[in-house]
């Protein structure tokens, strides 16, 4: 009984860190520019298939999974700069179809560049599962959660010690007030695509191994990631995690005790639950309109 | 602007275009884009209430069409169910879900709605595509087709006039709900929320009824899609099917009747005309998207209308 | 029995206090304005009212009756129309289209005999046009008639509020600031306005900076400070009022 618990939990967690990074993702993106960015599962996409594709090139792992992250970052800084900042102040819908457009051109240049076969990433240390309490563990879960846990942390550094973070925090709460202070609100904008797309990028690469890569495992993964977020707020960088970690453990009890058919319909179940029962996500605040 | 009667010669235009159109076209090909491009604008006529008119986002829209599509299939098929009352379970089974959704969702503001209507149009895809028994899972299922009063509705000929018909009256529907104390509400509550409330516009409320008559409509054509075509596929409720809904009602123009009708025509076309780029109509697709809501955000008919009227 | 009666009515956002313990009356067909200090909790006063905001603590009626905690569009219902300090036009819509909405409780506003275009619901429609290009005219917006909202001017807008408001046939009108922004000839214009509607039977509650209008109108006056209720009188009292002297001159402790 506990064995298999274990073992669903270990799996949920695993997924469920992807799912964070991607929600932290969509959060910032949020925060800095109130845009829903529909091709943040091109990034996790990018992520896992760029690292076979430098790897197939006979690029050592280290150097292939740096650059599976640096240029997806550097994708996401394209798609602010050509699509995002020229569309500025349009309406929600309008924003919502240029980032599915962007994610459209990425996926399609992907499947005409790389094609459509499914890849498999090695592990990135053996492969032999570890057993703990009846179940096991796979070494590459160690690895998503180890690196999830030291990305979050620095994440929070950056946020709560540095001026930068102070500074793009300042820009979500009131870009006009940011920019009066002199914080350069554009700089602001180039960092959380940046930063948001190579997060989704390594998390992707992380799960790589366990989940297998193809060019259109994106949608599914950048979904499952906008529900995390929604889950834990919209807004709340805590709550992302917190969501992204929650879908994923939800996802994989349902998958074992329910259906595993139904395993990709159990995070939409959940956030049409929490809408209805939670109207605000797990740590949404409250907000009160000015007229 | 103040020439009432101007929006309704659009109308006119569209009744003899559609009058003239089956014999101006050169084969049943031909035929069955133009009717597939008449479904798809009553679709997004309903839609672009919603959306453009109302001001909200449904991401999920084609879950409602795959209700209709597969209400008229399995009815019909497993149940022996008469096709027009398929069609009705079908919509109604569409007017209940949309309200019960609706309506806690409405009360929320921002992203929600568009993360809820996503998720339904996912599940609803998942659950097509897993009960296999009933549906036939991946792989689709025939559809009978059409009978009413003993008379069979068949092939390009048949179903264009109906689908023309429909068209017709949706959009005189249409422009006759938009300028209307109903349609003005809408709009208002789009324009500015707070000032339709102190006016007595109870917002939840007009928000749910719109929603509920866009997923009506998207289900009523859908059980037309399922019996023209006589084959459905779990595609029609599908993710992507959805986008592309959203993106007919943006490209042709947000809050334009007749947006929407364009808006549904080039996307349908589309494809056809990709086809020639082989492997590169995602890009394609997406390249379109982006460039036309960067260079013309309003869509194309309020953007050319712009243009047309500062001639005058 | 007075037409507004509002009750030791607070308001918190969080810690801060807008309204604290607010009490007054209004009496039916008096022009009837609220004064303060920038920040005083005016507009969140007006925003409670109207429903846009619900109350922490207190009782507002109307007629009599408890209405704190109502929606905005319930109170559309028992008569209670507004404007905006900051502008809530429909810019999506013409500016007469903007008026008629105004009137959407006077209306039948059935979606079906809407999209098959009753001819009783037309005819409706047609008269309520004529009567929002009366308003317009009334408001003093004759030329812009057949002018989209978006293409309107500042001043012209905070007008066509007006006219929306005033669409909806309401007994208790408040008014947010409708000369702010304004230049001192469309200044006069709006007082003279104010008036016109306020002889027409509506009793006018008046949010306003400019001391002039608010003197030559007002039958009383309510003074915030704070969130806080400083004092209430006629203009006279208010004027010889060393606290209210004290407030708006920032001496006050």
């Amino acid at each position: 009984m506990l064995a298999q618990f274990l073992q669903f939990l270990f799996s949920g967690v695993t997924v469920g860190a992807t799912y964070a990074l991607a929600a932290l993702g969509f959060t910032l993106i949020y925060n800095a520019s109130n845009v829903i960015n529909f091709a943040q599962g091109e990034f996790i996409m990018l992520g896992g298939m760029l690292t076979v594709f430098f790897m197939q090139l006979g690029l050592p792992m280290p150097a292939a999974v740096v650059l599976a992250i640096v240029v997806p970052a550097f994708v996401g800084v394209l798609v602010e700069k050509l699509a995002i900042e020229p569309a500025k102040g349009a309406e929600t819908v309008t924003l919502i179809i240029i980032t599915i457009g962007c994610s459209l051109i990425i996926r399609g240049l992907v499947q005409v560049w790389l094609g459509k076969g499914t890849h498999a990433v090695a592990p990135f240390s053996g492969s032999e599962p570890i057993a703990v309490l009846g179940a096991t563990l796979l070494p590459q879960s160690l690895w998503v959660l180890g690196v999830t846990g030291v990305v979050v942390a620095a994440l929070w550094y950056f946020f709560s010690r540095t001026l930068a973070g102070k500074a793009i925090l300042a820009t979500s709460f009131n870009p006009v007030a940011a920019q009066l202070v002199g914080i350069n609100t554009s700089w602001v904008l180039f960092i959380s695509f940046a930063l948001s797309a190579a997060l989704g990028a390594l998390g992707g690469i992380l799960v790589a191994p366990i989940t297998l890569t193809s060019y259109d495992v994106g949608i599914m993964l950048g979904l499952k990631g906008f529900v995390a977020a929604v889950v834990g707020g919209l807004g709340s960088g805590l709550g992302a995690v917190v969501g992204g970690l929650m879908v994923g453990i939800v996802e994989a009890m349902a998958a074992g005790y329910i259906s595993s058919a139904y395993k990709d319909a159990v995070p939409f179940v959940l956030i049409l639950a929490i809408l209805f029962f939670m109207p605000r996500g797990l740590f949404g605040a409250k907000v009160t309109d000015r007229v | 602007m103040m020439n009432f009667r101007s929006p309704y010669l659009g109308l006119w235009l569209l009744v003899a275009v559609l009058a003239v159109l089956p014999f101006a076209l050169p084969n049943a090909f031909y035929m069955d884009l133009a009717i597939r491009m008449a479904i798809n604008a009553v679709i997004v006529l309903g839609l672009n209430l919603l959306i453009g008119f109302a001001g909200q986002i449904s991401l999920g829209h084609a879950g409602f069409l795959g209700i209709g599509a597969y209400s008229s299939a399995v009815l019909t098929t497993h149940f022996n169910w008469h096709p027009a009352f398929a069609m009705a379970a079908g919509a109604a089974a569409c007017a209940v879900l949309a309200a019960l959704v609706a309506r806690p969702i409405f009360k929320l503001k921002g992203h929600y709605l568009a993360m809820a209507t996503l998720g339904l149009g996912i599940i609803l895809t998942i659950v097509i595509t897993n009960e296999g028994a009933w549906t036939g899972g991946p792989d689709g299922m025939p559809v009978p087709p059409f009978a009413l009063f003993g008379f069979e509705l068949y092939g390009e000929k048949h179903w264009y006039w109906v689908v023309a018909a429909v068209l017709a009256i949706s959009v005189w529907a249409s422009l006759n709900l938009i300028d209307s104390p109903f349609g003005r509400a809408l709009r208002a509550l789009h324009g500015s929320e707070v000032a339709s409330q102190v006016v007595g516009v109870d917002v939840v409320r007009y928000k749910v009824a719109i929603f509920v008559l866009s997923a009506v409509f998207a289900s009523l054509m859908g059980s037309v899609t399922a019996h023209y075509v006589g084959f459905v596929t779990p595609g029609v409720a599908g993710f992507f099917h959805s986008i592309e809904l959203v993106t007919m009602v943006v490209i042709g123009g947000m809050a334009s009747v007749y947006g929407s009708v364009l808006g549904a025509v080039l996307l349908t076309a589309l494809p056809q005309a990709l086809a020639t780029f082989e492997g590169w109509e995602t890009v394609a697709f997406g390249t379109i998207l982006v460039f036309t809501m960067i260079f013309m955000p309003k869509g194309l008919v309020p953007t050319l209308a712009a243009k047309l009227g500062r001639k005058d | 029995m007075a037409l507004l009666e509002v009750n030791k009515l607070s308001k918190a956002f969080g810690g801060v206090k807008a309204v604290q313990n607010v009490s007054f009356s209004i009496d039916a067909g008096i022009v009837y304005s609220v004064i303060g200090p920038n920040g005083a909790g005016k507009t969140t006063l007006f925003n409670l009212i109207t429903g846009v905001y619900t109350p922490s603590e207190g009782e507002i009626r109307l007629d009599g009756k408890e209405i704190a905690g109502a929606g905005p569009h319930t109170l559309a219902r028992l008569g209670v129309a507004r404007t905006f300090q900051n502008l809530q036009v429909c810019m999506n819509m013409t500016a007469l289209e903007n008026v008629m909405v105004g009137a959407h409780l006077r209306l039948d506003r059935n979606l079906i005999k809407a999209a098959l275009r009753f001819p009783a619901l037309r005819r409706r429609d047609g008269e309520l046009r004529d009567e929002a290009a009366a308003l317009m005219h009334f408001v003093g917006l004759d030329k812009y008639v057949a002018a989209r909202a978006d293409a309107m001017p500042y001043g012209a807008l905070k007008r066509l509020e007006i006219a929306r408001a005033l669409a909806a046939k309401p007994r208790l009108l408040f008014l947010d600031e409708p000369a702010a922004g304004l230049n001192p000839k469309e200044t006069i214009e709006v007082d003279h306005l104010v008036r016109k509607v306020a002889d027409s039977g509506v009793t006018v509650v008046l949010v306003e900076h400019d001391m002039k209008m608010v003197m030559n109108l007002s039958d009383r006056i309510l003074v915030l400070d704070y969130g806080k209720k400083l004092t209430e009188g006629s203009a006279a009292e208010v004027r010889r009022n060393p606290d209210v002297i004290a407030a708006y001159l920032g001496a006050h402790a």
